[in-house]
């Protein structure tokens, strides 16, 4: 019987576990986390501080799922090193965990930059995992001044977790713009002036060049009095679990297309790992939670013999929307455009040699995954009624035969 | 499984369908009482344009990328039927990124909505098809993608 072990507890961890029970229904799995909690969705810690969910609601899956897959987790203990010789996880414990096959989903870590005076700073925080959000929940007050380093994903979905049960909240970026990763200029106007309307303020092309125990000094002179600092500049891939095993490593951990590494019997997924994103034809890590269930699917029907296919279609991809303005993004913003924008509606696709490469929609976001779908599957745009596909996501645009086939067709 | 199928041939674009839709998920006794003066959020949509026109409603997809993507883990297939469980579901709409065929929306109350095949509602099969009068909409077996 194949002897099953996963670091890590989160969606890759999930995917796996869910991967291997498609093909074996027998071999043990163990779950090894640093974290103490039963599985739990990263993404909706925002939301748990907005109320909009809350512990129980939150679990990624039911309070069963282990037992029902039968699954030993170790919760609350981290894994120190893998012997890829020996076929072990040894943790920071001693114990030693023997496996058949591996899957390392060990995510990723918040970013620290070094800055003059961090020291005496009492109230700060970074917002990654559950633990990070009840530690920052425990501080707040509505007195509260907060300072957001990092005007990304992960900050501003913090500010608008926190935004009303706090008195202010100031962000900070070094960027020109806030969301630079998924958003174009007029994007990023719209939104900043749509989160300014709701009370935030922005410093951008700026950064903290000095902390005061009660204020920041920034590089541009100006002085940001707070009492708590989030520091959300970015993350970095927990890849030397890999990396100290002799295993091949770049920005992330290197794996093909099974999700496996160069090391044998160890695969590796989500957001320590890189991609293959179709749209630039480059490896990058794209830490999405999506791409992370997926490939901790295919790893897992991989590791238990089964005949899964390659995941071989990552793209960026990101639906996220602030104090109820939606925005879903896409692909890569490459080639020609078309854009059109009216109020706080935006909307701009990118196409190059007859492709969709990318798109940005804000505000009316319907039918979006009918445009990430032309973008992952590499639909040639000759084949559609562009006017059509342009006005909006419809299948209308498509030819009356791929109708049918959509419609009508056996399920795919 | 059985499933909803379109054939745009015999589509009318009558929108009844949507309306059964629309009835069906109300909770409410009385068609006229449940729909008039209301703005109705069906979850299966008419695509209309010159003389065509077609149903498009969840596919229940053997491989879902709304399932699989889904942040929260509030969308579950249960027996084949793609299933939201609303009070999970936070409408970051990853889901609405996700879905290939433009069937997953939004609704009124802050997570998304689709056809679940009326398993959850009085009807205990798929409205839409009885109320059709064309049949366009069919609820039938038609096998899987291998």
């Amino acid at each position: 019987m194949t002897r099953y072990v996963i670091i890590g507890n989160s969606a890759a961890a999930v995917g796996c576990v869910e991967g291997i029970r498609q093909v074996d229904r027998e071999g043990p799995i163990t779950i090894i986390s640093d974290e103490p909690h039963h599985t739990y969705s990263r993404p909706l810690i925002s939301y748990l501080l907005e109320g909009k969910t809350d512990r129980v609601r939150m679990q990624y899956r039911g309070a069963d799922f282990y037992e029902k897959n039968g699954v030993t987790p170790l919760l609350g203990k981290r894994a120190a090193s893998i012997d890829p010789e020996k076929k072990s996880v040894t943790l920071t414990s001693g114990e030693k965990i023997p496996y058949d096959k591996l899957l390392v989903a060990a995510g990723s870590r918040p970013f620290l930059p070094p800055t003059e005076g961090q020291e005496t700073v009492k109230k700060a925080f970074t917002f990654m995992d559950l633990d990070s959000a009840l530690a920052l929940e425990q501080a707040l007050t509505p007195a509260s001044r907060v300072l957001i380093v990092g005007a990304g994903l992960i900050g501003l979905k913090c500010a608008e977790g926190i935004a009303r049960r706090v008195n202010t909240i100031t962000v900070v970026d070094m960027a020109d713009r806030i969301l630079p990763s998924i958003l174009d200029e007029a994007g990023s106007k719209l939104v900043q002036e749509h989160l300014e309307e709701k009370g935030l303020t922005f410093h951008l092309s700026d950064c903290v060049a000095k902390f005061e125990p009660d204020a920041a000094i920034l590089k541009s002179g100006q002085r940001v009095p707070f009492d708590i600092l989030v520091t959300a500049v970015g993350v970095r891939p927990n890849t030397s679990l890999i990396g100290d095993a002799g295993g091949q490593v770049r920005r992330g951990v290197v794996t093909d297309a099974f999700c496996r590494t160069s090391l044998p019997d160890v695969y590796a997924a989500g957001d320590c790992v890189e991609s293959f994103d179709i749209t630039t034809g480059q490896e990058r890590v794209l830490a999405l939670l999506p791409n992370a269930y997926m490939q901790g699917e295919t790893a897992g029907i991989h590791m238990a013999g089964g005949e899964g296919k390659p995941y071989d279609r990552a793209i960026p991809m990101n639906a996220i929307g602030f104090f109820g303005l939606h925005i879903i993004t896409a692909g890569s913003y490459q080639g020609e455009d078309v854009r059109m924008q009216k109020g706080k509606t935006y909307k701009r696709l990118f196409y190059q040699d007859d492709r969709l490469k990318g798109y940005i929609l804000i505000g009316n976001v319907e039918r979006a995954g009918i445009y990430t779908s032309l973008i992952r599957e590499q639909t040639p745009l000759s084949s559609l009624d562009f006017d059509l596909i342009c006005e909006k996501p419809q299948l209308m645009a498509f030819s009356k035969r791929a109708r049918a086939k959509a419609l009508s067709g056996a399920a795919g | 499984m059985k499933r909803i199928y379109v054939n745009e041939k015999w589509c009318l674009g009558c929108h009844l369908c949507e309306y059964y839709c629309a009835f069906a998920n109300s909770g409410e006794d009385n068609m006229a009482k449940a729909l008039k003066d209301v703005v109705i959020h069906p979850r299966i949509r008419i695509e209309q344009q010159g003389n065509v026109s077609f149903a498009v409603s969840c596919r229940h997809c053997e491989e879902p990328l709304c399932v699989k993507g889904c942040i929260s883990g509030a969308l579950t297939v249960q027996n084949g039927v793609i299933s939201i469980d609303s009070e999970k579901c936070v409408g970051c709409y990853t889901c609405i990124l996700s879905c290939p065929y433009g069937a997953i929306m939004p609704s009124d109350t802050g997570a998304v909505q689709k056809c679940e095949l009326c398993t959850k509602n009085k009807e205990g099969e798929p409205a839409c098809v009885k109320g059709c009068p064309n049949k366009a909409i069919v609820f039938e077996e038609r096998g899987e993608v291998q």
